[in-house]
């Protein structure tokens, strides 16, 4: 099997679904990190049957309401000393600014340079958001 | 930015009671407007329209006249700073300094929305882009209420171009929250009134939906009968459109069958769906509605202003 070793400092980003790391970390920016980091597809789980693990050195900051678009499965894992100090469930975010644009192209969000797009969630089933500015719903696709 | 500061961006914010008082307020208005000729003096509201309008700006400038308070503004982006590539907000923040009220009509949907995060001054949302128009709205229930002398359960027929016209989705929104009785949509098969706006009916209202394809078929059974323009760029081919046309304009024979107090509304400008031979009917009340506006935005204005 497959040895990487545990991080001594940093964040495990664990139970993404089998086939949605490499998405993840496109979305996340993180080849453009700094930081070592690792990506792990279709590793064993008890839960999932298969899973992607995504571990970061040397850094806390992530967006956990950006994680909780892509996939609401996820756990996140912050170590320190080599130990586990906090686990995170991820949930869908009620409420999203910034990170989805509005579909509707006459909304005021996608030609006004000062606003930021904000929206509410509708249903966490279809991951649909309604727009607070233009009330357009918008459906979040990873 | 106020907190405290009440707007009108969409009537969905506003409470039954509160609809109701802007409405009563402007019928007193209507009915002795000399009352309230200092209601606003030394008040200015900033006009600022972002794409042309006639009817809705000039219903504005002219009601704030008649409260007795001056207007600032713009008729045309062009001509101000917003060609320059400034924002909504900062405009309102600057504006907030030079006016007591605003009004704002923009192409942009939810801009009014954006100018009421950043305004210490009330902001009226006079239309944005295809989404909302609540004093439009507005306008049509004060005209009910001067004819019907209440707004509650009656029998409301929209007729024409139920998909698409913004003024009939609030209109339907806005009415249903008055125990509205019925809603008759007459409306080609094309031009029916969207499953979104059905469903949101049916979960949140006890209201009965007829769905019929000509007025003749139900025009004795209507109290208010809301026209609207069916429009040719809205059909895939002109055959269609041509077969359509004539099926959806009023005439004096089609409204023969129907009840005396009726009335016929339209939020115009009207293009050929009301026959001119109708504008004799005492039941035609279309024109009368625009005056409406006038009043029922004196009323808005001066709310806003805390002047009642």
């Amino acid at each position: 099997m497959l040895e990487v070793k545990q991080i001594e400092k940093g964040i495990v980003i664990d139970h993404i679904k089998s086939g949605n790391g490499l998405k993840i970390f496109n979305k996340l920016m993180l080849n453009k990190s700094k930081k070592p980091i690792v990506l792990l597809m279709n590793v064993e789980s008890k839960l999932l049957g298969k899973k992607d693990i995504i571990k970061i050195e040397n850094s806390f900051d992530i967006d956990l309401n950006l994680l909780g678009l892509l996939d609401d499965n996820i756990t996140v894992n912050y170590i320190e000393n080599g130990k586990l100090t906090l686990k995170k469930k991820i949930t869908i975010p009620k409420e999203v600014k910034g990170l989805i644009k509005c579909k509707n192209p006459r909304c005021i969000t996608n030609s006004d340079s000062y606003v930021e797009p904000l929206f509410k969630l509708l249903s966490k089933d279809t991951l649909e958001y309604k727009c607070s500015f233009c009330e357009e719903i918008t459906k979040y696709e990873l | 930015m106020r907190k405290d500061v009440k707007h009108l961006i969409s009537l969905q914010d506003y409470s039954i009671d509160e609809i109701t008082e802007i409405v009563k307020l402007g019928k007193m208005i209507y009915d002795s407007p000399e009352d309230y000729s200092e209601k606003c003096k030394g008040k200015i509201l900033a006009s600022l329209f972002y794409e042309p309008s006639t009817r809705t700006k000039f219903s504005f400038e002219s009601a704030m006249l008649r409260l007795g308070g001056n207007i600032i503004g713009f008729s045309d982006a062009n001509t101000s700073s917003v060609s320059k590539g400034e924002s909504v907000a900062d405009t309102i923040r600057v504006m907030s300094y030079y006016a007591d009220i605003a009004v704002m009509r923009h192409p942009k949907e939810g801009a009014p929305k954006l100018a009421s995060l950043y305004s210490s001054i009330p902001i009226i949302n006079a239309g944005d882009g295809g989404h909302l128009h609540p004093t439009q709205t507005l306008t049509d229930l004060l005209t009910i209420y001067n004819y019907k002398g209440t707004l509650k359960n009656h029998t409301i027929a929209l007729c024409g171009d139920l998909k698409y016209g913004r003024t009939v989705h609030s209109l339907i929104k806005t009415m249903a929250r008055f125990s509205t009785k019925r809603f008759i949509l007459i409306s080609p098969e094309e031009l029916i009134l969207p499953d979104s706006v059905k469903r949101f009916l049916k979960d949140n209202y006890d209201v009965e939906l007829t769905e019929v394809r000509y007025i003749e078929e139900v025009i004795d059974e209507i109290d208010i009968l809301y026209m609207t323009r069916i429009q040719k760029e809205r059909f895939f081919n002109e055959e269609d459109y041509l077969k359509l046309r004539d099926s959806y304009i009023l005439t004096k024979d089609k409204i023969r069958p129907a009840k005396q107090d009726m009335i016929i509304m339209h939020p115009l400008p009207r293009v050929n769906e009301i026959a001119y031979e109708v504008d004799d009917d005492p039941r035609a009340v279309y024109f009368d509605q625009a005056q409406f506006g006038m009043y029922v935005r004196m009323s808005l204005i001066s709310k806003l202003l805390g002047g009642e």
